[in-house]
């Protein structure tokens, strides 16, 4: 058994996984429009690379990556694009971004000059990440970065994590792909391996999924029977259910015992990070050559009438998804993700995205008014970062942002675990977000006022030089007058020179 | 503009999964573990504990709810989230028990208008309510505030419940019986005035106020408190360290004292079951608005009212300390909160001092 460490706070929350994770995945039938965004990932936004009218496979290329962290965006389904431009997209306050608007045809007909990678055994690293992005592979657990960037870390890994932690409650998709589809996990986790050429890999999954992990003994054993190279080097490992243990940070934590530095990433002490549903998705890229189109996504909540897990396509509405598995209550609230991180969609106009992956509707609860703080410390034993929450949201309060700062306020990876635990219902995790907006928004400011300061203060220098310059040449022609009362005729000519550069020279230094 | 403090409390974010605590219950929960202490208590002393609840508990409800009317605060939110009764127990049972019913009203009106309400209400206090008004009290009221009640095994008249009232009320015991018959000073009293007239601890302890361990009948009332904290500490309602901090402090202070010269000094156990130690160690130092948060903070802060709490009892002009000694170190929390912030994960050293 390896040993495990710990990480600070954390708590035991109810899993309500039941709801969701009793029959297998389910499919939909094909949408009638898709409606895809450009920028389902951290980064710079995808250019299109088709026009309106254009009838498009699925699986084809419809944006290309514009930046080393940015992720192309391929047609979900086969039709023809009816419009490029703004549309609903999940975020919380109903926002519009650039969308491509795919009418399917209903044959939801692969492209054809998709196919697997050559010689997948000769692969190089460099062509096994070409091809991982050239798929639009992004971080599925709900991060978005762009895996093929995560792929090639400034220093050499040697422990590769493969998170199936799944801690949220509710949310079952990455329990269910490891069920249904383990081998795919496993032979990604071996690619992977290869392009980080890692010494170790790790699979962590929480103890609260036993079929997972039986699935992926059973798996790994047929793999290691197989000679599959690579697959002895994968370790399977049961990790205790504390949220938020699927925490990149906690994650590590818990397995190798390291901290990722604040403010800094997990390569820095040689590992790499990768969520179960990303490493298949890598499997699909490279041994069948798909792109990354759909995704497993949890509807769930006591607000759905056939919870579960459905492969949906990406670009999906949210509503036709709801329509689909049946909403029982009409006051019932939609939330994209889980319910400790997840956030709040104001409408089902919103589509299913790359980072999609749960939709939770449960009946409304009554809303609990926040009482004053007791200072009671719940916060911060619960807090997995160590922070003081109950110190941050007085700061936040009072605006005192050295304080926010010197507190640490941009460790804080808002899992919402002070909030759930505070007895006078403070909304913390909502300050925490203000706060840091502003206290960015206050980094813009002072960082403009510096510029503007050094730019003020470069013009006076230029002003004082100016003025020394002035005074000089005033004195060389008063010296120059002294003599000329002396030397007469000379004295027009040399002083008419200095009397027609000075707004030359003034012009130059005003620039 | 809106306040945009406004619009967080508003808003609807995650986390959407709903709290199971909350503070009236923590409150209740507190309330219900001083019930072992209060029932030792009534037994060994009679009726004189309740009365002192009554009298507190309703005077302390009256008054947090006139200051919440007058600050034009909600009245239920914070009338039921049982800070003030809790306030008043605490209170009630720090007094003399069956004292005067002003003396209890009096010290719900400091507690409750002063210490708590004129600083903010619930959770803006920088004192301990009801340990304010005690001080206030003791040093106000010195005759009212060393009644203390003879255990009914001693004087073996007991007051019954009527009697009790009566007697809070009006100040008239029933004929045949004296105040001076069913009263006395505390053992920690008669320790320190002994002491002071040159008697060795052991002579002093064969009074019949003193118990086996520490005073006849206090020490079961200990007990019981000492029960209560720790179904506090099991429902993780308050952690061990300041009552562990603060009980060691205060046993590692009398243990030295004992072992130098065992004729001034009492043993730790009596120091540890006699006067307010174990409500003051698990019910009222552990009041989280006044004391140090983080784990080291904490600590420091009941180390601290236990080191201070044997020095007033036994240099100290006062029988008993816990009500300064929780004053005093109340006022050095916010700054042991600021020099004691654990180190953030991930961050290399400790995160900053000052």
């Amino acid at each position: 058994m390896r040993k495990l460490w710990s990480f600070p706070g954390g708590i035991r929350l109810p899993g309500f996984k039941q709801l969701s994770n009793s029959d297998s995945i389910r499919s939909l039938p094909v949408p009638e429009r898709v409606y895809l965004p450009l920028r389902q990932h951290i980064g710079a936004q995808a250019r299109p690379v088709v026009t309106v009218g254009e009838h498009v496979d699925k699986g084809q290329l419809l944006a290309e990556a514009t930046s080393f962290i940015s992720a192309p965006v391929h047609a979900s389904t086969s039709g023809v694009v009816i419009n490029i431009g703004s549309h609903t997209v999940p975020h919380p306050s109903g926002i519009a971004e650039e969308c491509i608007q795919i009418e399917a045809d209903g044959e939801d007909h692969w492209y054809p000059a998709l196919a697997p990678l050559d010689n997948i055994d000769k692969a190089t690293p460099t062509e096994l990440r070409a091809a991982i992005r050239e798929a639009g592979i992004v971080g599925l657990g709900g991060a978005v970065f762009p895996s093929a960037a995560k792929l090639k870390p400034p220093r050499s890994i040697d422990t590769l994590i493969i998170n199936g932690v799944e801690c949220e409650p509710y949310i079952t998709c990455d329990d269910m792909l490891m069920r249904s589809n383990a081998e795919a996990v496993l032979r990604g986790c071996v690619l992977l391996q290869r392009i980080l050429s890692a010494g170790q890999c790790m699979l962590a999954v929480e103890d609260n999924k036993p079929e997972a992990m039986q699935q992926l003994r059973k798996a790994l054993d047929i793999l290691i029977k197989a000679a599959e190279p690579g697959a002895k080097d994968i370790e399977l490992v049961s990790i205790p259910t504390v949220f938020p243990a699927g925490g990149e940070k906690q994650l590590i934590k818990v397995l190798t015992g390291q901290e990722v530095p604040a403010g800094g990433l997990p390569y820095e002490l040689g590992v790499v990070c990768l969520n179960v549903a990303t490493t298949a998705a890598v499997y699909d890229a490279i041994f069948l050559g798909r792109p990354l189109v759909s995704r497993i996504v949890t509807v769930t909540g006591s607000g759905i009438s056939r919870p579960g897990n459905y492969q949906v396509p990406l670009g999906t509405p949210i509503q036709l998804l709801l329509d689909t598995v049946g909403v029982i209550d009409g006051e019932a609230k939609l939330i994209m993700g889980g319910p400790m991180m997840g956030q709040r969609l104001p409408t089902g106009h919103a589509m299913v995205v790359k980072g999609t992956n749960c939709i939770l509707v449960n009946k409304p609860q009554p809303k609990m008014t926040p009482m004053p703080c007791i200072r009671c410390g719940s916060c911060a034993n619960a807090c997995p970062m160590n922070l003081l929450p109950q110190q941050l949201y007085w700061h936040a309060r009072g605006k005192t942002f050295d304080k926010l700062e010197r507190y640490q306020l941009s460790s804080c990876i808002e899992c919402g675990c002070c909030n759930l635990v505070c007895p006078a219902h403070i909304p913390l995790v909502s300050y925490f977000r203000y706060a840091k907006t502003e206290l960015a928004d206050q980094t813009f400011k002072r960082q403009r006022a510096e510029e503007s300061r050094l730019r003020s203060e470069l013009r006076q220098q230029r002003l004082e030089h100016m003025q020394r310059e002035a005074e000089e040449r005033k004195a060389k022609r008063k010296a120059a007058r002294l003599t000329s009362k002396k030397k007469t005729v000379s004295t027009k000519v040399m002083a008419s020179p200095a009397v027609e550069n000075a707004p030359h020279s003034m012009q130059v230094s005003n620039d | 503009m809106t306040d945009p403090l406004k619009i967080i409390e508003a808003a609807e974010s995650a986390p959407f999964i709903s709290p199971t605590v909350d503070v009236g219950r923590v409150m209740r929960r507190v309330i219900y573990a001083l019930l072992p202490g209060i029932l030792a208590y009534i037994w060994f002393f009679g009726w004189g504990p309740l009365t002192n609840l009554v009298y507190a508990v309703a005077s302390a409800l009256f008054f947090e709810a006139l200051m919440l009317a007058i600050r034009q605060r909600p009245l239920w939110p914070f009338l039921s989230d049982g800070s003030a009764v809790l306030t008043a127990c605490l209170l009630a049972l720090s007094l003399p028990p069956m004292a005067p019913w002003w003396l209890l009203l009096l010290g719900s009106f400091i507690a409750i208008v002063f210490a708590k309400q004129l600083y903010g209400g619930l959770g803006y206090n920088p004192f301990n309510p009801a340990m304010a008004a005690y001080a206030v009290l003791l040093i106000s009221f010195p005759l009212e505030m060393s009644q203390w009640l003879l255990p009914l095994e001693i004087h073996d008249k007991l007051l019954n419940l009527a009697d009790t009232f009566r007697y809070t009320l009006n100040a008239q015991l029933p004929p045949g019986i004296t105040f001076d018959a069913i009263s006395s000073a505390t053992p920690l009293d008669k320790l320190r005035t002994g002491t002071g007239l040159g008697q060795t601890v052991s002579d002093i302890r064969n009074a019949p106020v003193f118990g086996i361990i520490a005073g006849n009948g206090t020490e079961w009332v200990g007990v019981g408190y000492l029960l209560g904290g720790l179904a506090l500490l099991g429902m993780r309602i308050i952690s061990w360290h300041i009552p562990v901090a603060l009980l060691l402090a205060l046993a590692v202070m009398a243990g030295t004292g004992y072992l130098i010269d065992p004729q001034q000094h009492t043993d730790p156990l009596f120091q540890l079951f006699g006067g307010a130690t174990m409500l003051g160690a698990f019910f009222i130092a552990t009041d989280p608005v006044t004391a140090a948060t983080s784990a080291r903070g904490k600590l420091i802060y009941g180390a601290g009212i236990g080191v201070l709490v044997y020095a007033i009892r036994f240099w100290g002009a006062y029988p008993d300390g816990v009500a300064f000694a929780v004053l005093l170190m109340g006022m050095t929390a916010p700054l042991l909160d600021q020099y004691t912030v654990p180190r953030v994960f991930g961050a290399r050293r400790k995160s900053w001092r000052g």
